[in-house]
C-alpha cells in the first residue's frame, strides 16, 4: 500500500470536496455574476484593443485571459476557510489537535478541496458558455478560443496543477492567520485586494505599466492566474513559459515552508495560551 | 497508566480598567494578570480505572483534561499517559486516546453520521476489517442504526452525544476522556450514556477520566473521585470516604400516626417537620440506627420510618463551602 501514509489526508480532501460540490445555488449565482462581469470586461477591452494599437497583448489573447480568469475566479485565495473560522470561534479547533495528523498537511488537504471543488463548479459552466455557447451563437470572436496549440495546452495543464498547489498553500496561510487573529474578517479584508489585483484578475498583468512588469513577474500572486492564462493564449511560450512554471513551483515551495513554520509557531502558542 | 506530577498551568489574561481612557491606554501598553488554572496537580491512575473529576466551574478540570489530551502544554510539572508525554509526542499520543468534550463536536457538521465515522476510520488509519467490527458493535450498543444517514446538524443533543461517544471509540483507544458528556442531556439519554460508559470500563477494561457537574454520574460510575477547587486537588478518594469526611450524618424520617409530638431523642437533632413527619439527623458513628428506630418506636405512636443519607449534591456543596470554593 503506497498510499498508506497519505490515506488520512486523502480522506479529508475527499470528504471536503464532496461537501463543497453541493453548494449549487452559490455556484449558480456566482456563475451569473461572472458572465456579467466577463461581458463587461470583454466590451471594455474590445474598445481599447481593437484596431491598430500597439499593445503588449492582442485582443484575442486578452479575451481568453478574461474568460478563463472569470472561470477560475474562485481559485483566488481571497478568504480563509469559513468552516475553520467557525471552529476557532466555537473552540472546536481543539479537536483538530486531537487528530493523529500533521496539522499543516491536514489543513492543506482541506484547502486543496476548497481550491478544486468550488472552482470546478464555476469553471465548467463558464468555459462551456464562453467556449461553446458563444461560438454557437455566432459570437466566436468574442468568446473563448482553444489553447494556442498542443504544447500550450500541456504547459497550461501543468501550470494549473501548480495553481492549485499555490492557491492551497496561500489558503492554508490565511487559515493559520485566522487562528492567530481569532476572526476571519481582518485577514479577508487585507488579502482580497492583493489577490484580485496582483493575480491579474482585475486587469491582465501584461497590460499594467512597463515599469511595474519586473515586479509583477516575480510576485507570488502572478502564479495564481496570470501564468496559466498567458500560457493558454500563447502569450508566454517556450522558455518564458517554462520560467513562469518554475516561478510558480518556487512560490509553492516557499509558501509551504512558510506555512509549516507558521503552523509550528501558531500551534505552540495555542498549546501555551489555550483556545 | 497515567501519572500526573505537580502539573501547573498559568495563563496570561489581558485586562484593563473600565473606561475610555483605560481602553486607549491598553492599546499602548497592555496589562496582564497571571492566572493559575491549575497548581501542583498530582495523581496516578492505573489501567482500567474510572476516575471522576469534579469541581466548581473554573476549578481547572477542563485544563487538566486538555493537558492530558495533548492540546495544552503545562507551564511546569510532568505527566505521562501510557508512557508518552502528551504535548511532546502529540501525534502518537492522540492516536491512542479518545475524547469527548460535551460542549463541542468532533463530528463533521454537514456530513451524515456514517460518513463522519468513515472519515475517522481513515484519519486514525483503522484497518477496514477491525473498523467494521468496532463500528457495528458501537452502533448496536448505542442504538445508532437509525441515525447513521442523518447529517449531524439535524441530530438532537442526546442523539449527537451517543454519536460523539461512538466517534471517540472507533479507533479503540485505551484511554477515554469524557469532559461533561452528560451536559444538557435528558434523563433517558443520561442513563444511556452512563450505562455505556460503565460497561466500557467494566467489561472492556478501558481507563476513563470523566468530568461532570452531575453528581448522579459520579455516584453511578466512579469508585474514585478527585475534587478540584481553585486549581488544586482538595480530595482524592472514594465517594464514600468523601461523604464520611464531610457530612457523615444520616437522617431518619419518622411518620407519626397522629399529630407529631415534641420529639427529643438523645443523639439526634430535628432537621425538619412536615405534616405528620419529622426528620431527625444523627451521627452514625455515635448513634446506631437500629437502636434509634427501636427507641422511637417504643416512645411514640409511629406509622412508618425510613433512613436516608444526605444527597450527594449537598455533600459536595458543603465540601466546596468548607474549602471556600464557590460552585
Amino acid at each position: 500500500m503506497t498510499l498508506a501514509p497519505v490515506r488520512p489526508y486523502l480522506a479529508v480532501f475527499r470528504a471536503r470536496f464532496q461537501l463543497l460540490l453541493q453548494y449549487r445555488a452559490a455556484a449558480l449565482a456566482g456563475f451569473g455574476t461572472q458572465c456579467w462581469w466577463g461581458a463587461v470586461k470583454v466590451m471594455v477591452f474590445a474598445a481599447f484593443l481593437s484596431g491598430p494599437v500597439a499593445s503588449p497583448m492582442t485582443l484575442r489573447q486578452a479575451l481568453d485571459y478574461i474568460w478563463l480568469g472569470q472561470a477560475l475566479l474562485t481559485m483566488l485565495p481571497w478568504s480563509a476557510d469559513p468552516e475553520l473560522a467557525r471552529m476557532v470561534r466555537s473552540g472546536d479547533i481543539a479537536y483538530e489537535r486531537l487528530r493523529p495528523l500533521d496539522t499543516y498537511a491536514y489543513w492543506y488537504a482541506r484547502a486543496v478541496a476548497r481550491r478544486t471543488a468550488t472552482p470546478l463548479l464555476r469553471a465548467i459552466p463558464m468555459v462551456l458558455t464562453a467556449g461553446v455557447v458563444l461560438p454557437w451563437l455566432g459570437l466566436a470572436r468574442w468568446g473563448l478560443s482553444a489553447p494556442a496549440g498542443l504544447t500550450a495546452a500541456t504547459l497550461f495543464a501543468t501550470s494549473m496543477v501548480l495553481v492549485v498547489a499555490l492557491a492551497s498553500a496561500f489558503s492554508t496561510v490565511l487559515d493559520l492567520l485566522v487562528v492567530v487573529t481569532l476572526s476571519e474578517r481582518g485577514v479577508n479584508t487585507f488579502v482580497a485586494p492583493f489577490s484580485v489585483v496582483f493575480s491579474g484578475s482585475l486587469v491582465p498583468l501584461p497590460l499594467l505599466p512597463d515599469w511595474l512588469q519586473p515586479a509583477m513577474r516575480y510576485q507570488p500572486f502572478a502564479g495564481l492566474l496570470d501564468s496559466p492564462l498567458r500560457i493558454y493564449s500563447g502569450h508566454l511560450t517556450g522558455l518564458d513559459a517554462l520560467a513562469a512554471l518554475a516561478r510558480q513551483g518556487g512560490w509553492v515551495l516557499v509558501l509551504i515552508a512558510f506555512g509549516k513554520a507558521l503552523t509550528g509557531r501558531v500551534m505552540a502558542r495555542l498549546q501555551t495560551q489555550g483556545g | 497508566m497515567i501519572t500526573v506530577n505537580r502539573l501547573t498551568k498559568t495563563f496570561r489574561v489581558a485586562e484593563r480598567q473600565p473606561g475610555t481612557w483605560h481602553a486607549l491606554a491598553s492599546l499602548v501598553r497592555r496589562r496582564y494578570r497571571i492566572v493559575d488554572a491549575i497548581k501542583d496537580i498530582s495523581f496516578t491512575l492505573g489501567d482500567g480505572e474510572l476516575l471522576g473529576l469534579i469541581g466548581p466551574n473554573g476549578a481547572g478540570k477542563s485544563t487538566t483534561i486538555k493537558i492530558l489530551c495533548g492540546i495544552l502544554e503545562p507551564t511546569s510539572g510532568h505527566c505521562e499517559v501510557g508512557g508518552l508525554v502528551p504535548w511532546r509526542e502529540r501525534v502518537r499520543h492522540v492516536a491512542r486516546i479518545g475524547a469527548v468534550f460535551g460542549q463541542r463536536t468532533q463530528l463533521w457538521w454537514d456530513l451524515p453520521v456514517v460518513e463522519s465515522f468513515d472519515l475517522l476510520r481513515d484519519i486514525y488509519r483503522v484497518p477496514p476489517e477491525r473498523y467494521r467490527r468496532t463500528r457495528d458493535e458501537l452502533i448496536a450498543r448505542l442504538d445508532l442504526e437509525r441515525l447513521l444517514a442523518t447529517p449531524v446538524r439535524q441530530l438532537s443533543l442526546g442523539q449527537r452525544m451517543r454519536c460523539e461517544i461512538a466517534a471517540s471509540l472507533l479507533h479503540e483507544p485505551r484511554v477515554l476522556f469524557l469532559d461533561e458528556p452528560t451536559i444538557g442531556l435528558d434523563a433517558v439519554a443520561k442513563l444511556a450514556v452512563r450505562d455505556f460508559v460503565k460497561t466500557l470500563n467494566q467489561v472492556r477494561g478501558a481507563t476513563v477520566i470523566l468530568t461532570t457537574h452531575d453528581m448522579h454520574d459520579i455516584e453511578a460510575l466512579t469508585e474514585r473521585v478527585i475534587v478540584i477547587g481553585k486549581g488544586t486537588i482538595l480530595a482524592d478518594g472514594s465517594l464514600t470516604a468523601l461523604r464520611r469526611g464531610v457530612l457523615a450524618e444520616r437522617r431518619l424520617w419518622v411518620h407519626f400516626t397522629g399529630e407529631p409530638p415534641a420529639v427529643d431523642v438523645p443523639g439526634t437533632t430535628v432537621r425538619r417537620r412536615q405534616g405528620r413527619s419529622v426528620e431527625l439527623a444523627f451521627d452514625p458513628r455515635t448513634t446506631s440506627a437500629y437502636r434509634l428506630i427501636a427507641h422511637v418506636a417504643a416512645a411514640f405512636e409511629v406509622e412508618d420510618v425510613h433512613l436516608e443519607e444526605p444527597p450527594i449534591e449537598e455533600v459536595i456543596a458543603r465540601f466546596y463551602a468548607q474549602h471556600s470554593v464557590d460552585a
